[in-house]
C-alpha cells in the first residue's frame, strides 16, 4: 500500500519537501534571531533557492531526453512554480521590507541599479509564465504556450546578469553562466539528432 | 585580548563622566562628530520643526502670514543614531582573507588569526622608522570615539571605537616634508588566512590616505570597540577607521604604515574591475557604478535611512577637498 503510494507519488513528495526546505531554515533563522542581517541575508537565501530551483526546473527536459528519466517531466511544472514562489518572495523582501514599500526611494533605485532592472524583468517573465502555467492557458494559448514558456531562457539570462552586476567578485555568475548555456546546448542537441535519424 | 571591559574598571558613572569630561575638554570636531550620536537621547523631532515661524493664528490681524521663500521640503529624518549591537559588529564583517561571507569571515578569523605577538612596522619618508610592538602602541592613551561606518555595499552601524588618532602615531615617527601619502598593510598570511589562496585578488590588502587625511583628528587606529580590545574579525589587533569614507578604507590587521610620496594603488584600484578610486569619500548623490548610494539599511533597524554626505562628517572633513563638485573626490 505505502509502498506503491511512494512509487505513484514519492517524487512529487519530494519536490515539495525539498522545495519547501529552504522557506522553512530562513524561517526558523529569522525567529531564532540567527540573521544578524536578516533583510540581506532572508534577500540573499530566498534568491539563491530560486536560482537553484530555476537551474533544476531547467534541467528537466534534459534529464528526460538523455537519461530517459520521463518522471524528471512531471515534476518541471511544480519545479517553476516554486522558483516562481521563491522569486516572488524574493522581490517582496525587497519592496516591502527592505525598502518599506516608498517608492519615492524605490524608483530611483530602480533606474540606478541595473541589477535591478535585469532582476526585475526576469521576474515579470516568470510571473507570465507561472499565470499561463495552468491546463486552461495551455489549451488557450495553443502554439503559443510553447512560445511563451521558452522565454524562461531569457529569464535565466537575465538572472545571470542580475547576479553578474550585484556581486563583487563574477565567480558565481560565471559559474551559473556556464550551466545555463550549457543547458541551452543541450535543448539543441535532440532537435538535430532527430533530423539525422528520420 | 583584554577579559576586562574598560567600563568594568572604572565605575560606571565616573567612566561616563570622565567621558563627558574629555569630550567637553577636548576636540570641538569631536563633539560636533558625536552630538547627534548614541549618548545624546532621543532628539524631540517636533521641537526642532522651525520654531521661529509664527503660526498664523498668533499673528496680530491684517498682517500677512509669511510666505515661504520656497515649497518646505520635509527635511530627511536624521534618526538619533543608537549603536549596534556587539553581536552584529563583531560577526557581520566584511573580511576576504578569510571568506566572501561575512559570517563566517568572522568565525573563521576569530578561530585562525593570531593577534600576538604582533609588531607594525613604520617607515617610508619618515625621520625616523619603527617597528612597533602592539604593546606600545596600546600604552597610547585610548579614547572611545562612536562613529557610523558606512559600507560601500549600501548598510551601516554605529560602533563605539577605542583607539587613539593616527596623528599621534605618525607624529613618532616625524613625517618628511616630501611624504604626501600614508600607505597602509594588511596581514596577508596564507597559513592563518585561507582567503588570501581561494580568491584571485591582488593581496595584501593595501589602502591609502592622503597626509592631511591621515593626520585628521577624526581618523582613528581603533585596538577595540565597545570597551573591549578588538577582536580577529573587526580588524585586531588595530585597525584604521576613516569614519567619512566608505567602510573598506578602513582596513583591519594592520602590519605595515609606510609614508610616500606617490599615491598608492589600493587593493581595491588593483583589482581591475574599474569601480574603486582612491578617494572613496561618502556620498548619496555618486552611485557606485551598479548601485545607488542614496540609502542605507542600519543593521539591526528596519526602515531604510538616507546616506548623508560625508557620512554625516561633512563639517568636520570637507575643506580637506578643494571642489565638492569634482565626482572624483567620491569614487
Amino acid at each position: 500500500m505505502t509502498g506503491t503510494f511512494f512509487k505513484q507519488h514519492g517524487l512529487k513528495l519530494l519536490v515539495h519537501l525539498g522545495a519547501l526546505f529552504p522557506a522553512a531554515v530562513m524561517v526558523w533563522r529569522l525567529v531564532r534571531g540567527s540573521y544578524l542581517d536578516p533583510i540581506r541575508q532572508m534577500t540573499t537565501d530566498s534568491g539563491n533557492t530560486a536560482l537553484v530551483l530555476l537551474g533544476l526546473t531547467l534541467t528537466c527536459t534534459p534529464l528526460a531526453r538523455f537519461l530517459g528519466f520521463q518522471a524528471a517531466l512531471k515534476i518541471r511544472r511544480t519545479l517553476g512554480l516554486y522558483t516562481f514562489a521563491y522569486a516572488a518572495w524574493h522581490m517582496l523582501i525587497f519592496v516591502g521590507w527592505d525598502y518599506g514599500f516608498a517608492w519615492d526611494l524605490l524608483v530611483p533605485a530602480l533606474f540606478a541599479q541595473r541589477f535591478v532592472v535585469a532582476g526585475l524583468v526576469a521576474f515579470v517573465i516568470l510571473l507570465a509564465l507561472a499565470l499561463t502555467s495552468t491546463r486552461g492557458w495551455q489549451q488557450r494559448l495553443g502554439q503559443w504556450w510553447k512560445w511563451l514558456q521558452r522565454w524562461v531562457y531569457a529569464a535565466a539570462g537575465l538572472v545571470v546578469l542580475h547576479v553578474l552586476w550585484l556581486s563583487k567578485t563574477p565567480d558565481k555568475a560565471l559559474r551559473y553562466g556556464v550551466l545555463l548555456i550549457l543547458l541551452l546546448v543541450l535543448r539543441w542537441v535532440p532537435a538535430r539528432t532527430k533530423k539525422q535519424n528520420h | 585580548m583584554i577579559p576586562i571591559r574598560a567600563s568594568e574598571i572604572t565605575p560606571e558613572h565616573i567612566y561616563l563622566s570622565r567621558r563627558k569630561f574629555m569630550v567637553g575638554l577636548g576636540a570641538a570636531a569631536l563633539l560636533a562628530a558625536c552630538g547627534r550620536l548614541a549618548e545624546t537621547p532621543e532628539l524631540p523631532v517636533e521641537e526642532l520643526d522651525s520654531p521661529t515661524m509664527p503660526d498664523a493664528t498668533t499673528l496680530p490681524e491684517g498682517t500677512a502670514a509669511p510666505e515661504p521663500l520656497s515649497t518646505p521640503r520635509p527635511t530627511p529624518t536624521v534618526k538619533p543614531d543608537v549603536k549596534t549591537a556587539f553581536d552584529a559588529v563583531t560577526g557581520y564583517v566584511n573580511y576576504y582573507e578569510f571568506s566572501l561571507d561575512k559570517e563566517a569571515a568572522a568565525v573563521l578569523a576569530d578561530e585562525s588569526l593570531q593577534v600576538s605577538p604582533w609588531t607594525v612596522t613604520v617607515g617610508g619618508l619618515v625621520n625616523k622608522p619603527r617597528v612597533f610592538d602592539i604593546e606600545e602602541l596600546l600604552k597610547f592613551e585610548q579614547e572611545e570615539r562612536v562613529y557610523r561606518m558606512r559600507c560601500v555595499e549600501g548598510w551601516s552601524m554605529v560602533i563605539p571605537w577605542l583607539g587613539f588618532p593616527l596623528s599621534r602615531l605618525l607624529k613618532e615617527v616625524e613625517p618628511l616634508s616630501n611624504a604626501k601619502y600614508v600607505r597602509f598593510q594588511t596581514l596577508a598570511d596564507p597559513d592563518q588566512m585561507p582567503g588570501l589562496a581561494e580568491m584571485t585578488f591582488p593581496w595584501p590588502y593595501i589602502e591609502g590616505l592622503r597626509l592631511d587625511e591621515a593626520m585628521h583628528d577624526l581618523t582613528l587606529i581603533a585596538t577595540g570597540l565597545y570597551g573591549w580590545s578588538l577582536r580577529p574579525s573587526n580588524g585586531a589587533p588595530l585597525r584604521l577607521v576613516v569614519p567619512w569614507k566608505y567602510g573598506f578604507k578602513s582596513l583591519k590587521s594592520i602590519v605595515r604604515i609606510d609614508l610616500v610620496e606617490e599615491q598608492p594603488t589600493t587593493f581595491w584600484m588593483a583589482s581591475g574591475a574599474g569601480e574603486y578610486g582612491f578617494w572613496a569619500n561618502v556620498n548619496p548623490e555618486v552611485p557606485h557604478r551598479r548601485w545607488s548610494q542614496a540609502t542605507e539599511r542600519r543593521i539591526g533597524e528596519t526602515r531604510r535611512i538616507p546616506t548623508l554626505l560625508f557620512n554625516g562628517y561633512a563639517e568636520e572633513v570637507a575643506d580637506l577637498y578643494p571642489d565638492l563638485t569634482n565626482r572624483d573626490w567620491f569614487f
